[in-house]
């Protein structure tokens, strides 16, 4: 009980820190992107809820923000793992075999691109060339970069870095 | 300044930054602190070098010294034999592959040699931090020599340079300004499209990164050029370092009065804002980037109106890359006669190339228009990876096709590379070698077309799909010949009836390699091979007799299928093997191969 209610505590900070943001915005017109852009760097992503304040803040309708979220590959409706895994799939890193690590990425854990593990860990993404291509195939866990990942034997050592 | 006598260069482009520059940069200051040498000798982080493959790279002036491959480790060593006793530290200096000789002067190596360095004339050489380094190099000269010209006489100088759009379509960018400055409006914009899409490119990333100001530069020309008041960069949101770099030089230069209401008290008012996009290819089109700086989906507008009529909120807007701008003030520095004597009759200037893939020197490169494939492959990227035959290069991305061999003396332009079914494209350029196949990698570029499609017009959102799941029956070893007539007829249509760039070029790559590596498609089709063993469906992973029967392999197997005894040969069981590959990569005695 006491968890729940200091969740709402953090979501209602969340939602006063978005609310400042908006209205403090010079102009309203076209700012839907970078609003949205600050809603998921709070959030972590965007669930409905979040989607429907933003519309109602800035005037424009719920399907305008949905038709936005769901356009553009940064924005994501799903919470990232705790160590998001993003495999780059860049022409450089893909000719260096970087769908082969991608594919023992999804088989060590279990998930398909896009998706977390259940226990909140892990996520996989592939990315659109991190432009590290002189240590291609590239993978980053957060924001730390592994290059050069050529064997199953590698991933595996860096996902066991992270397995508390 | 001038007080220091020694200046120690470290790349801080993001490759570089990847492999531990940063460290590197604090270890060396710590050092030269440590040695009571901070008054004579200073540490930089500069942009990106463009040798990304021998990365990090410390660059040490004057003497001109390249060291490569350095780790925060090595920043001990560096402070104490080179800058202290001055002598080099000769296992950290690059090695010729071919000569096996040291060269330390990087003016030396042959990476560097060819290259000609106009737009990256900055990167790697300066503090893109500081804008009085960008200064001292002639920076914001050519900003007030276009303020005591006319707007036309400005116009007239870029379309006599030549210059052509960088981004891909190769358009006279003096034109389009031209078309701009026409139109008659209330307000005007000028936008920078730095939303640099392509997978395996980052020319234009290593540019903000590595010297932003020539970008801020160049975008109060066009403003002034076009009677524009406001200037936009559109950037990718994934390019953390170029959006913090990009900030601080713009609100440098407006606290230097080279932004802002009164540039150099000429009464020129001109600013900049940045706009973040949010990971979508589409829109590099013009018209879906405007539609995305408003906002809103990301998705292209017929043309006409062209947005030099009709661009951000309905006002004229001009819109040109960020290698574009950057070429923009060495054309007022060097006049544009200078610029038009590089490169051949119809591209004038250099060109940045992102050179990556299957070859030695992977890096960021700048060369002259009409410089042969032989020399940028062999000369400056040093030949093909591990002594592997080379296949095929392929410019232009998602947008392009192949080269082969055959084209490897053609002199590299924009019509060039058009009358050979590829393009120019914003410069990625992949190299790949015998183990690349073409049909994979054909399905690799509409895998990606298929998921960028924005969706509003059917032939590339169908159309697209139809063609990936061609190429992955194909693949798959599944195709039959009628397929193949498909998938030509099929990218005809699309090419015909899509309604902006992305889906007009998207089946490039299938013609171009249908064209160049027919016999591969064919293999796949009648044979039920690939001959260049990388479409897993159609490979088998086979013990042969080299095996000891160490059980390494059978150990590493994910799904258990490979059996035998300990000092017996094991077998795999093809049924159930998933074709990962891990049994070959433990294998130390070359027992396991893939056919």
């Amino acid at each position: 009980m006491s968890c729940e209610s200091c969740n709402n505590e953090l979501a209602n900070d969340l939602y006063a820190q978005l609310e400042k943001f908006i209205d403090e915005l010079p102009e309203k017109r076209g700012a839907l992107i970078s609003v949205l852009h600050k809603a998921q760097s709070l959030f972590g992503y965007l669930p409905k809820e979040v989607q429907i304040f933003v519309g109602r803040k800035l005037n424009v309708p719920v399907s305008q923000v949905y038709g936005v979220v769901s356009f553009y590959s940064f924005f994501t409706m799903i919470p990232k793992g705790k160590h998001p895994i993003a495999v780059c799939m860049g022409t450089a890193c893909y000719v260096r075999g970087a769908d082969k690590i991608l594919d023992v990425f999804k088989r060590e854990l279990g998930i398909e691109v896009g998706q977390t593990t259940e226990d909140g860990k892990f996520s996989i993404d592939a990315l659109r060339c991190v432009g590290a291509c002189g240590l291609a195939p590239v993978v980053l866990v957060g924001e730390k970069v592994y290059g050069r990942i050529s064997t199953a034997e590698e991933v595996k050592k860096i996902i066991s870095e992270y397995q508390e | 300044m001038s007080k220091y006598t020694m200046h120690i260069l470290v790349c801080g482009g993001t490759g570089c930054i990847s492999a531990q520059s940063n460290e590197i940069v604090e270890q060396l200051m710590f050092h030269i602190n440590e040695a009571n040498m901070s008054e004579e000798v200073q540490v930089l982080k500069t942009g990106c070098f463009g040798f990304c493959e021998k990365g990090p790279v410390v660059k040490i002036l004057p003497d001109n010294t390249f060291y490569v491959q350095v780790t925060p480790e090595d920043a001990e060593e560096l402070v104490k034999e080179h800058i202290v006793k001055g002598r080099k530290v000769e296992r950290l200096l690059y090695v010729d592959p071919t000569t096996e000789e040291v060269v330390s002067d990087s003016k030396h190596m042959d990476f560097y040699k060819k290259q000609m360095r106009v737009a990256l004339r900055n990167c790697g050489f300066i503090d893109p931090d500081n804008i009085e380094e960008y200064i001292a190099r002639d920076g914001y000269a050519a900003l007030g020599m276009a303020l005591g010209m006319t707007q036309q006489e400005v116009i007239d100088e870029v379309k006599k340079s030549g210059l052509r759009g960088r981004g891909g379509g190769g358009f006279p960018t003096g034109l389009k300004w031209e078309f701009a400055y026409k139109n008659k409006a209330d307000q005007k914009y000028v936008v920078c499209n730095a939303d640099e899409g392509d997978p395996g490119a980052f020319m234009d990333r290593s540019i903000l990164e590595g010297d932003p100001h020539s970008v801020v530069e160049a975008m109060a020309i066009c403003g002034y050029a076009i009677g524009a008041t406001k200037g936009l960069v559109y950037i990718r949101a994934e390019y953390p370092l170029a959006i913090k770099r990009l900030e601080k030089a713009i609100n440098d230069a407006r606290e230097y009065g080279l932004l802002g209401k009164d540039i150099l008290g000429s009464g020129l008012e001109f600013d900049i804002e940045i706009k973040f996009g949010a990971g979508a290819f589409v829109c590099g089109e013009e018209t879906a980037l405007i539609h995305s700086m408003e906002g809103m989906r990301g998705e292209p507008t017929t043309k006409p109106p062209f947005p030099a009529e009709s661009g951000y909120w309905e006002k004229p807007t001009n819109v040109n890359n960020v290698e574009t701008f950057a070429n923009i003030p060495v054309i007022f520095l060097k006049g544009a006669d200078w610029f038009a004597s590089i490169g051949t009759e119809k591209s004038k200037g250099t060109k940045v190339f992102a050179l990556a893939g299957k070859i030695n020197n992977v890096g960021l490169i700048e060369v002259p228009m009409g410089i042969t494939l032989r020399e940028v492959i062999y000369d400056i990227g040093g030949g093909i990876k591990d002594g592997k035959k080379f296949k095929a290069v392929q410019t232009g991305g998602p947008s392009g096709g192949c080269l082969t061999e055959k084209d490897l003396d053609t002199p590299i332009d924009f019509d060039n590379l058009l009358a050979k079914g590829s393009m120019m494209g914003s410069g990625g350029m992949i190299v790949m070698d015998e183990d690349n196949c073409m049909p994979a990698v054909a399905k690799f570029y509409l895998e990606f077309t298929e998921e960028e499609s924005c969706g509003k017009c059917t032939p590339c959102r169908v159309g697209t799909k139809r063609l990936l799941e061609l190429l992955e029956k194909i693949t798959h070893g599944k195709g039959t010949m009628e397929d193949v007539d498909v998938l030509r007829e099929l990218s005809q249509v699309i090419k015909d009836t899509a309604l902006c760039g992305l889906g007009q070029t998207a089946p490039n790559p299938i013609l171009s390699t249908l064209d160049v590596f027919y016999d591969e498609y064919i293999a796949h089709i009648k044979d039920k091979k690939c001959p260049a063993g990388e479409c897993s469906a159609l490979l088998q992973y086979i013990i042969n007799d080299k095996c000891i029967g160490c059980t390494a392999c059978a150990r590493v197997c994910p799904v258990n299928c490979i059996t035998g005894t300990v000092k017996q040969m094991h077998v795999v069981d093809q049924e159930k093997c998933i074709k990962c590959g891990a049994c070959m990569d433990k294998c130390k005695f070359k027992a396991i191969i893939k056919q």
